[in-house]
């Protein structure tokens, strides 16, 4: 192959034709073939291909066996309808609502405790420990945790504080907050290391300038450090909003089976695997992902045209 | 301007904000403690009350009992074989494709990688039915190979954050080789992939910990018990001993351990890696 080593002087060439950078223009087809090859083949048969059919499947009735029935829309009409649909709606929403801004302070606040000061590495080895380990095992600990007879919070209160705590795990209304928690817990230390480096990308000379005004350290905090924060805070909203609309496996594990209570802490994704893994209802489990899929794109659609007005990103 | 770092009033702050920090830590440690120690009581140890810290006698056997009840060093096996295979896969046709979006010409060049990157926005929820149906109908459902090929030959994201690693790279090394004759695959082999050794541990390192961690595929492919990864061994455990805390807390304890050990061990590896997707802006 000829290659003319032409360096990027375009200046030179008075024509507006610009001499090619190289010879081989186009004439990569066969090797790009080879080099996308593996992943193309992931693309079009573990995600393209399966989208589509989820697609088809969440018009359709069928229970893996036998023959798929087309309905068109009836599994979203009769989603419409069902209060266990609106169920995991409402469980889901509420999480993110609790998950969301909570592993946002959480982080902010410790990050922002630790920037620049001693000990930090020694911090940030105990608040990631969470994040490394799986939320199943996680979860475990957490059920004998808050096991609301025996477990250490509820005993402690009751015997220091004489405070007779609520039985976190047998209660709907205190389920769906005890999971978030417990996801908060593991996220704390994910989040601060992202608004870490958010920190460290501050320069200096702003906040001293600031100092020499003779602002305080809460007029720099909000002023000068917040707003520069906010391409990190964009990031994280959109992660933390993602990962809270599909959190299973805590609810999974803290849902105690085969009780009244697992139909009310049921979240959109434990739905997509009841219905499909467990009761083999294709079609419904198909209709739930494609909402999940929907909503997801709304939020990130939502959070992308909202950034304008919130998100400053210096020049 | 003033020395204000040796203040009186800078100091009870750092010490108040140390005091806050102390704190939060012994949050994030707590919990795995108390697992640790309860692991070691027998069961009218752990309903005693008010609760105590300290196991007496403390009952080793209790990891004995799991480790008979339950094939947990088979799972460890299952899981290390998952995620190092499906971090192999994905660092070698990652850095393939990141080569070719970087540095080949080709027509449907730039459609082809909008379309990576808007995969990024499909949950995986939403494919895992389809894939599940393709799995069984290939016989492959029940081993490791319907979790590892999915995600070793895709991930929008590996491809997309090496992409801009190897824009990073100056052409002149490789037009040098390729003057000398050099194949495409050999310049990509011998000269790329080693300069993306940086980028390369981090999304292994990224890649192996999800994957150690995943609950849903894993829950979803997998049958027999002898294929179980650590997780959903751990799930299926505490279906079964709900009520033995103590045997459930040693179950625990065999599963959070040993990656906790490794975490320190390689703390700033781990870091860097399983924060990558934020690092990168």
């Amino acid at each position: 192959m000829v290659a003319t080593l032409t360096p990027s002087d375009t200046s030179k060439a008075g024509p507006p034709k610009r001499p090619p950078r190289r010879r081989r223009r186009t004439r990569d087809g066969g090797w790009a073939a080879v080099f996308l090859g593996p992943q193309m083949v992931g693309l079009l048969v573990f995600v393209l291909g399966p989208m589509l059919f989820a697609l088809y499947l969440s018009f359709t009735e069928w229970n893996g066996i036998g023959d798929i029935t087309f309905v068109g829309l009836d599994n979203f009409r009769e989603l419409r309808g069902d209060h266990a649909f609106w169920q995991s709606i409402r469980n889901t929403v509420w999480l993110a609502v609790m998950i969301v801004p909570g592993q946002l302070v959480t982080g902010l606040v410790v990050a922002v405790a630790l920037h620049q000061r001693k000990l930090r590495t020694l911090y940030r080895i105990v608040y990631f420990m969470p994040v490394v380990t799986s939320q199943v095992a996680v979860s475990v600990i957490w059920i004998w945790l808050l096991n609301g007879t025996f477990g250490p919070l509820n005993s402690t209160l009751r015997e220091w504080f004489g405070i007779n705590a609520p039985d976190w795990l047998a209660e709907p209304s205190y389920l769906v907050p005890a999971i978030a928690m417990v996801t908060i817990w593991q996220g704390v230390g994910f989040f601060m290391v992202v608004f870490l480096a958010g920190l460290q990308g501050i320069p200096t000379a702003y906040l001293e300038a600031a100092e020499v005004d003779g602002a305080g350290t809460l007029r720099k905090f909000w002023h000068i450090t917040l707003p520069l924060l906010t391409p990190t805070l964009f990031f994280l909203t959109i992660m933390s909003l993602i990962g809270a609309f599909q959190i299973f496996d805590t609810v999974y594990m803290m849902t105690p089976q085969n009780s009244y209570l697992g139909d009310s802490t049921r979240t959109i994704v434990f739905q997509i695997y009841d219905l499909a893994f467990a009761r083999f209802d294709f079609g419904t489990s198909a209709a739930y992902a494609v909402v999940l899929f929907v909503l997801l794109l709304i939020l990130t659609a939502g959070q992308l045209v909202l950034q304008r007005r919130w998100v400053h990103y210096e020049e | 301007m003033s020395r204000r770092r040796t203040s009186p009033a800078e100091r009870t702050r750092s010490v108040s904000l140390h005091v806050l920090l102390t704190a939060g830590a012994l949050l994030m440690v707590v919990p795995f403690v108390w697992m640790i120690l309860s692991s070691l009581k027998d069961q009218p140890q752990v309903f005693v009350f008010p609760p105590k810290w300290l196991p007496d006698p403390a009952r080793w056997g209790n990891y004995a009992e799991v480790w008979r009840a339950a094939p947990f060093l088979r799972a460890y096996g299952n899981s290390v074989f998952i995620a190092v295979m499906i971090v192999a896969l994905q660092l070698v046709t990652c850095a393939m494709a990141a080569y070719a979006f970087a540095r080949l010409r080709f027509r449907g060049k730039n459609l082809l990688f909008l379309l990576f990157l808007a995969t990024m926005m499909v949950p995986g929820q939403l494919t895992i039915i389809p894939v599940f149906l393709l799995m069984a109908n290939i016989g492959l459902y029940d081993t490791h190979w319907a979790i590892i090929l999915p995600e070793g030959l895709f991930s929008a994201f590996g491809v997309f954050m090496l992409r801009q690693f190897v824009r990073g790279i100056p052409l002149e090394l490789e037009d040098a080789a390729l003057i000398d004759g050099a194949s495409r695959w050999r310049i990509f082999w011998s000269i790329i992939m080693p300069l993306l050794r940086a980028p390369l541990a981090a999304l292994g390192t990224f890649t192996f910990v999800s994957s150690w961690n995943n609950f849903l595929a894993p829950l979803v492919f997998l049958r027999s018990p002898e294929n179980y990864t650590v997780p959903v061994l751990i799930a299926q455990f505490k279906g079964e001993y709900s009520t033995n805390l103590p045997l459930l807390m040693a179950a625990a304890s065999i599963a959070i351990v040993p990656v906790l050990v490794v975490f320190v061990i390689a703390q700033r590896q781990i870091i860097r890696g399983v924060t990558l997707t934020g690092a990168g802006k």
